[in-house]
């Protein structure tokens, strides 16, 4: 990756920042951060080369942990990927799980009855506060405040995944949903556990963000640092916090209507200046937004069967055809692409990582700052690798 | 020369506390084992759950992750190993000072897991650096690593510092650090560290 503007990407109108000169002589430092490095959210590495403490040119590495999950799936029936699936973003295991069977059900044309899209609700948003407050709090992590921030996250995300282990049986890797519907069904008693659950979230992101929002330090390290453009970002088809943290309207519940989302009132916060900390503030209102849906859900859930009547689980063979399935992950829009030849293994199968994609503008991001900074910036893309190598 | 237990335990009542080097040794050698702050895929994230408020991971000892190498005394293994991944995992086992230990977590680390068919992952950790603990499970539960982390300290507990049996590190011949594979043509050479995973591995791109 150059740092030099091409023609045909000024020609195109590109955004991107103006490359990064040396100052004075003397020769460049070229540092690898990374695999090991206790920043990088896993095996990632950046080739960063520096002129001082300055950026001034970045190469990510990727690779570190490609497990040919998309190979694996081809040669695996459309059932046996849906757990390969929890083991993409390893925080989300159930918006993963929602995004394949969104998929499959397109490719097999498949209904999916009310409450079980009630349920797919439900825990989709309870995987989004939990991702966004442990984003939050590796982030605050990498900025020094080492322990406290990440304490508190992770005291709700405990709350969270008891809800999944009661429910699906496994704390982090729940394999939950089903084509055209879900597993098992959720009793009273889970219903009753998780309106205790969620009463008790305002508060807790209250507390956070008494700790966080105001804090000089936080606003000294985290504003105007690592500017995104919104025109470079609709360029670079970034998705998710990050595209709205830059201004962006556009979120996939709000535009796609899949599942029930219509039904709910929310609404989409944006940021205005893209920086690191409009994208810690996006995420945080996100959560009051999830907060507001899962209020609305728990109180409107019907009752009613959890799986589609005529959804095969055995023997599954959709027609020939192809489908694109695409959810709001926390993380950005995660589609799922399937070509299907009849039989019953995908003939193609394939992820769109919202991780990946918004990873590359990365370099965009980093020019000109410090080393210190590049690992705040790459702190609030908010990535996870297996998702990024797969 | 060892004091019988009962006879230890009247003693102690009387307030006198008597103890072996051996024992004091190993008592504190387990009461402060120092992980490496190192993640590699999904199970780093029970791990760090492991180290949070509920499960608590300092009720042992073993709260202060090191990001370098040099002042950790424990690797945990967590998560799949790749083959572009694996030398620098065995790079690290080397930079670590001894004594040092390993805990293999999780079901990749241990055999490739559900990954194994995958032409990138290496079928286990332990086929190049000594694993003391495995830790089976997809992702082990964070009580499983503390139980792990149990079974390491019983086995520093019971090692002792002269004649058979005692740490690698009192050994003058003992091996403490291991051949970095490298990325040949085909796979990893070489397949697998033959000090360490006795069994010859067939042909490349073997599947056990």
């Amino acid at each position: 990756m150059s740092v030099v503007e091409t023609k045909a990407e000024r020609a195109a109108g590109w955004n991107r920042p103006p490359a990064v000169e040396p100052e004075g002589e003397g020769e460049l430092l070229e540092v690898a951060m990374g695999p090991h490095h206790p920043s990088t959210h896993g095996v990632f590495r950046m080739d960063v080369a520096l002129d001082g403490e300055r950026v001034v040119r970045l190469k990510p590495v990727f690779g570190y942990l490609h497990r040919n999950h998309e190979k694996i799936a081809e040669g695996a029936s459309y059932l046996a990927s849906m757990p390969y699936t929890d083991r993409l973003d390893y925080f989300c295991s159930l918006t993963n799980n929602w995004a394949y069977a969104l998929a499959v059900e397109k490719l097999a044309g498949q209904e999916v009855p009310e409450r079980a899209e009630y349920i797919r609700v439900i825990l989709a948003e309870l995987t989004r506060i939990q991702n966004h407050a442990s984003t939050i709090g590796f982030l605050l992590q990498e900025m020094g405040a080492s322990g406290t921030p990440l304490m508190y996250a992770f005291r709700e995300r405990e709350k969270i995944l008891d809800l999944f282990e009661s429910l699906t049986g496994s704390r982090m890797m729940c394999n939950y949903m089903r084509f055209g519907g879900c597993r098992v069904d959720l009793s009273a008693a889970w219903l009753e556990a998780t309106k205790k659950v969620v009463a008790g979230l305002p508060a807790f992101v209250d507390e956070f963000e008494a700790l966080l929002t105001g804090n000089e330090i936080l606003m000294a390290r985290c504003q105007g640092v690592g500017v995104l453009k919104p025109d470079l970002a609709v360029n670079a088809s970034i998705s998710g916090p990050m595209l709205r943290a830059s201004g962006v309207n556009y979120d996939i519940r709000k535009v796609d209507h899949y599942g029930i989302y219509d039904r709910f009132r929310f609404r989409v916060p944006l940021g205005d200046h893209g920086d690191v900390y409009d994208r810690y503030m996006v995420r945080v209102l996100e959560m009051r937004e999830s907060i507001g849906i899962l209020n609305q859900a728990l109180q409107e859930i019907p009752a009613g069967p959890i799986m589609d009547a005529k959804a095969k689980l055995r023997g599954f063979r959709p027609k020939p055809g192809e489908a694109y399935g695409r959810i709001e992950a926390p993380k950005g829009e995660l589609g799922f692409y399937l070509i299907s030849d009849g039989s019953p293994n995908p003939y193609r199968y394939r992820v769109r990582p919202p991780s990946l994609i918004n990873l590359t503008v990365l370099e965009d991001m980093c020019l000109g700052h410090n080393v210190a900074d590049v690992v705040l910036i790459f702190g609030s893309v908010d990535i996870v690798l297996g998702e990024v190598d797969r | 020369m060892a004091v019988e237990k009962e006879l230890k335990i009247e003693l102690g009542k009387q307030g006198i506390f008597v103890t072996t080097i051996e024992e004091l040794y190993n008592w504190g050698r387990r009461s402060s084992v120092w992980p490496m702050q190192f993640g590699l895929a999904c199970c780093a994230i029970e791990m760090i759950a492991t180290t949070m408020a509920r499960y608590d991971l300092a009720r042992f000892g073993a709260e202060v992750f090191r990001p370098s190498p040099r002042q950790a005394d424990l690797m945990i293994v967590s998560g799949t190993v790749t083959k572009k991944m694996a030398p620098q995992v065995v790079r690290l086992y080397n930079q670590m000072a001894e004594p040092k230990y390993v805990i293999a977590m999780g079901a990749c680390a241990i055999s490739g897991g559900p990954f194994k068919q995958g032409y990138n992952v290496l079928k286990g950790i332990d086929r190049y650096i000594p694993v003391d603990v495995h830790i089976p499970g997809c992702p082990p539960r964070p009580e499983a690593l503390i139980q792990a982390f149990m079974t390491l300290q019983k086995k520093i507990d019971g090692q002792p510092l002269t004649g058979e049996g005692r740490p690698r590190y009192l050994d003058a011949d003992a091996q403490c650090e291991f051949p970095v594979p490298e990325q040949g043509a085909h796979d990893l050479e070489p397949p697998s560290n033959r000090g360490v995973w006795p069994v010859e591995i067939q042909g490349r791109g073997s599947r056990d």
